[in-house]
C-alpha cells in the first residue's frame, strides 16, 4: 500500500528475527525508555496530572476526558450493568474492600489509579476450576450520561475453560480498571467491546496475569465513543503461558481511538501474539496503536510477534502506529513485530470495479477482505457475527462519505 | 453482434514535468468474431490503450472517442464499461487480500448478469472451467491472486473471462510469464471463448508466439502511441524476422 502525507506511522517497519536486538545486548543495563521502568502506583497522588507530553500521554486528547486524568469526582447517572452469565459461571458485585481485588499488577498511569481510588463496588467473573463454560458470560454496561469509575475483576480458576464479554454502550465518561486473572492450564477469552454512543469517553486498563500452561484470547473491539482508550497489558505467573492479544478499531470522523498494549515477558517458554488492525474514515478520525513487548533476561525460549495494519479510507484521518519490541536474552525462539499503515489501494478498486462490481461493493469487499482473517480468529461466533454487522454499519456511512466526494 | 469503435484516440498521463501524451491518435475497429493482434515495443503504449479503454482513472483522454455499439464508453464508469460487455485481462493483474476467488467470481458474475447465477450450474462452471485452464481447485478458497505465480494469475484472468462470457475482450500480454505448457493451456481456454464468433478479441503482446495458437484476424503495429501498419496474419511474422527497427526511424515519431 502507498504511503500518503496524512499518515503520520512510516509506511512500513518490518523485522523477523530470532534473537534480534534493538540496541542493547543481553545483560546490559535496562535503557532509560524501557518500558520496564514505568511508575506504578494505587495512589493516584504518585502520578503528576498529566501535561499531554509525557509518552503514555502524548497521544491522548486530555481536553475531552472530563478530568478523567486529573481528579473529576464521579457525578450524575451511573452506568446500568447487566450481565447474563453462562452455566456455572459466577458474578458477585463486591465492595472495594474485597481481598481478591488488586491483585493482578499495579495502575500505570494517573487515570486507571483515580479509577482504583475511586470505584464504590467491583463486579467479580469466576470461571470455577475446571469448569468448561462455552456460552460467552456477557456484561452489558449501559452509559446513562454520568461520570464515573469502575473495577471488574475476572478470575478463570485452574483448568477451566470460559468466555467473558464486556459490552459497552450509551453515553458515559468512565475511567476503569479490568483485572484478568488466568490460573494454571486455564483457557479464557475477554472481548472488551467499546460500541458507544458518540460522546462517551471510556479509559480502561486491563490488566492480566497468565498462569502456567494457561492461555489467554484478550479481544478488544473499539467502534463507538468520542475518545477511547483501553490499555490491555499482560504478563505469566508461569512457564507455558499463551496470549494472544486481537483488536479491531473503526473510527469516524472526530474520533480518537487509541489501544496500548504490552506484553511482559519475565517467565520463561511463553508465547504472545499481537493483531491490531483498524480502518478510518472521515475528517481528523484518529487511531494509535502502541504495542510494547518486553523480553527479559528470564525469559528464555520466549515466542512473540506483533502486526499492525491500518487501513484508511479518507483523506484527513490518521493513524499512528507505533511497535516497540525490547530483548534483554538472546536465547530466545522468535520476536518480530510489524506495522504497515496504507490508504485505500485504488488498483484493488480498479480490478475489481474492471469486473463489473460497483464502486461501493468493491470497497465493501476489500474492507471485509481486510478485517476477514482477524474475526475468524476470535472464535466465538456471536461476537463474530456482531461484528461484521458492525463492520457493514460502518461501511455504509464509508459510502456516504465516498457518496458525498469527501 | 458487438462492435467496438476507437477513434484519434489522444490520452496522457500526468507526471511531475505535467501532462505526457502518451496515446497520440489511434482509430481501430473491433467487430464481434474479429481477433486483432496489436504487437509493438516496451513503452509504446499498448497498456496504456487497453486500461484507456477500461477506464483505469490514471489515464486522461484528451480526445477522441470509444464507442460500443454506438454507446459512448468513455462516459462510463469502470464497472460499467465491464457491465457494456468490456473485458480487460491485465497485464499485472491485482491481489486483493481476504476475498476468496470464488466470492469474487460469483460476485462479479452477480453483477455482470445483474442477478445471482444457479448454484448448481455456477458451481459446475466454475470448476469445469478451472479444468480447462489446469488449475488446481484449491485456487478457488485462495485469495484473489495472492501468492499466485506469474503464470497462475494469467491462468485466473482467462478464468474470470470464460466465466464472465465478454463481448469484447482485450488481453493484455497475456502470454508474457508463461512457459510453452502453460501458454497452450491458456490459448486453448482463449480459443474456446472466441470459438463461437460472438467476441472480439483485442490481443495485445510483444511476441509472436502465443499467434501461433490464437490465429489474428488483423495485425496492427503499434509504436509511439499509434497504429503504424496494419496486415493479416503475415505481418506477424515480418515482425518476428524483422523486429520493429524498421518502424522505430525517425520518420514514424515525429508529429
Ligand atoms: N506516470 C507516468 N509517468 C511518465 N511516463 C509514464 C507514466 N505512465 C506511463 N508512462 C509511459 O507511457 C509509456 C507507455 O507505457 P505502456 O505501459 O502503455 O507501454 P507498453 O507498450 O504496454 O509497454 P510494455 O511492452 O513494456 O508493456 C511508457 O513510455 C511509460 O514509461
Ligand atoms: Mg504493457
Amino acid at each position: 500500500m502507498a504511503a500518503s502525507t496524512d499518515i503520520t506511522a512510516p509506511p512500513t517497519a518490518q523485522h523477523g528475527f530470532v534473537a534480534h536486538s534493538h540496541g542493547n545486548a543481553p545483560g546490559d543495563p535496562v535503557p532509560v525508555q524501557s518500558r520496564a521502568g514505568w511508575l506504578s502506583s494505587f495512589d493516584p497522588a504518585d502520578f503528576p496530572v498529566p501535561n499531554g507530553r509525557e509518552e503514555n500521554w502524548r497521544f491522548t486528547p486530555l481536553a475531552r476526558l472530563r478530568g478523567l486524568h486529573a481528579g473529576a469526582e464521579a457525578s450524575g447517572a451511573p452506568s446500568a450493568v447487566t450481565i447474563d452469565a453462562a452455566d456455572g459461571v459466577r458474578t458477585e458485585l463486591v465492595d472495594r474492600g474485597d481481598a481478591r481485588l488488586g491483585k493482578v499488577g499495579v495502575p500505570e498511569d494517573r487515570a486507571a489509579a483515580q479509577a482504583w481510588a475511586s470505584f464504590t463496588k467491583a463486579l467479580v467473573v469466576t470461571v470455577p476450576a475446571e469448569l468448561d463454560a462455552s456460552a460467552p458470560t456477557t456484561v452489558t454496561v449501559e452509559g446513562q450520561g454520568g461520570l464515573g469509575y469502575a473495577h471488574v475483576l475476572v478470575v478463570a480458576e485452574h483448568h477451566s475453560r470460559g468466555i467473558v464479554v464486556l459490552d459497552h454502550r450509551g453515553s458515559a465518561t468512565v475511567s476503569a480498571n479490568v483485572e484478568i486473572d488466568v490460573a494454571d492450564g486455564a483457557d479464557l477469552t475477554v472481548v472488551s467491546i467499546q460500541d458507544w454512543a458518540d460522546d462517551a469517553v471510556h479509559l480502561s486498563a486491563q490488566r492480566a496475569v497468565v498462569g502456567r500452561d494457561a492461555k489467554l484470547r484478550h479481544v478488544v473491539v473499539s467502534l463507538g465513543g468520542d475518545v477511547v482508550r483501553i490499555s490491555p497489558t499482560a504478563s505469566f505467573s508461569g512457564p507455558g503461558g499463551e496470549v494472544e492479544l486481537v483488536g479491531l478499531y473503526f473510527a469516524d470522523a472526530g474520533q480518537h481511538l487509541e489501544h496500548r498494549l504490552f506484553v511482559d515477558h519475565a517467565v520463561p517458554n511463553c508465547t504472545s501474539n499481537v493483531v491490531y488492525k483498524g480502518a478510518l474514515q472521515g475528517e481528523s478520525a484518529h487511531t494509535v496503536w502502541i504495542g510494547d513487548v518486553l523480553i527479559r533476561a528470564a525469559a528464555e525460549g520466549t515466542q512473540t510477534y506483533e502486526l499492525n495494519r491500518n487501513l484508511v479510507l479518507t483523506d484527513g484521518a490518521r493513524a499512528d502506529s507505533v511497535p516497540n519490541l525490547e530483548i534483554e536474552t538472546g536465547e530466545i525462539v522468535g520476536a518480530g513485530h510489524a506495522s504497515a499503515t496504507g490508504r485505500f489501494d485504488d488498483e484493488q478498486l480498479f480490478y475489481l470495479q474492471a469486473r463489473g462490481i460497483t464502486e461501493a461493493q468493491a470497497r465493501r469487499l476489500v474492507v471485509r477482505g481486510f478485517f476477514n482473517e482477524l474475526i475468524q480468529k476470535i472464535g466465538v461466533p456471536q461476537i463474530e457475527e456482531r461484528l461484521n454487522a458492525a463492520i457493514e454499519a460502518e461501511l455504509e456511512r464509508s459510502m456516504a462519505l465516498v457518496g458525498a466526494g469527501a | 453482434m458487438s462492435v467496438l469503435e476507437i477513434r484519434d484516440l489522444h490520452v496522457s498521463v500526468e507526471t511531475e514535468q505535467g501532462a505526457k501524451e502518451i496515446l497520440r491518435g489511434v482509430t481501430l475497429t473491433v467487430r464481434a468474431g474479429e481477433t486483432h493482434a496489436i504487437m509493438g515495443p516496451n513503452g509504446s503504449g499498448k497498456s496504456t490503450l487497453a486500461y484507456s479503454i477500461a477506464g483505469h482513472p490514471k489515464y486522461t483522454v484528451t480526445s477522441g472517442t470509444v464507442t460500443l455499439d454506438g454507446e459512448d464508453v468513455l462516459a462510463m464508469s469502470v464497472d460499467e464499461r465491464a457491465r457494456a460487455g468490456l473485458f480487460l485481462a491485465m497485464q499485472y493483474p491485482v491481489e486483493i487480500p481476504g476475498v476468496t476467488n470464488s466470492n469474487f467470481l460469483r460476485t462479479a458474475k452477480t453483477a455482470i448478469d445483474g442477478e445471482a447465477p444457479k448454484l448448481r450450474t455456477w458451481v459446475k462452471d466454475v470448476r469445469s472451467a478451472m479444468e480447462g485452464l489446469k488449475m488446481d481447485s484449491s485456487f478457488a478458497e485462495r485469495n484473489v491472486n495472492e501468492g499466485f505465480s506469474g503464470g497462475e494469475k494469467k491462468r485466473n484472468e482467462i478464468l474470470q473471462m470464460e466465466l464472465l462470457k465478454p463481448r469484447i475482450a482485450i488481453l493484455d500480454e497475456t502470454d508474457s510469464g508463461l512457459d510453452v505448457d502453460a501458454l497452450k493451456v491458456v490459448s486453448e481456454g482463449v480459443n474456446r471463448v472466441l470459438a463461437g464468433g460472438e467476441v472480439g478479441a483485442l490481443l495485445i503482446t510483444h511476441y509472436t508466439r502465443i499467434l501461433r495458437y490464437i490465429q489474428p484476424d488483423f495485425v496492427h503495429v503499434f509504436v509511439d502511441g499509434r497504429i503504424v501498419e496494419q496486415g493479416g496474419p503475415e505481418l506477424a511474422d515480418r515482425l518476428e524476422a524483422e523486429g520493429y527497427d524498421r518502424f522505430t526511424t525517425p520518420a514514424t515519431t515525429g508529429a
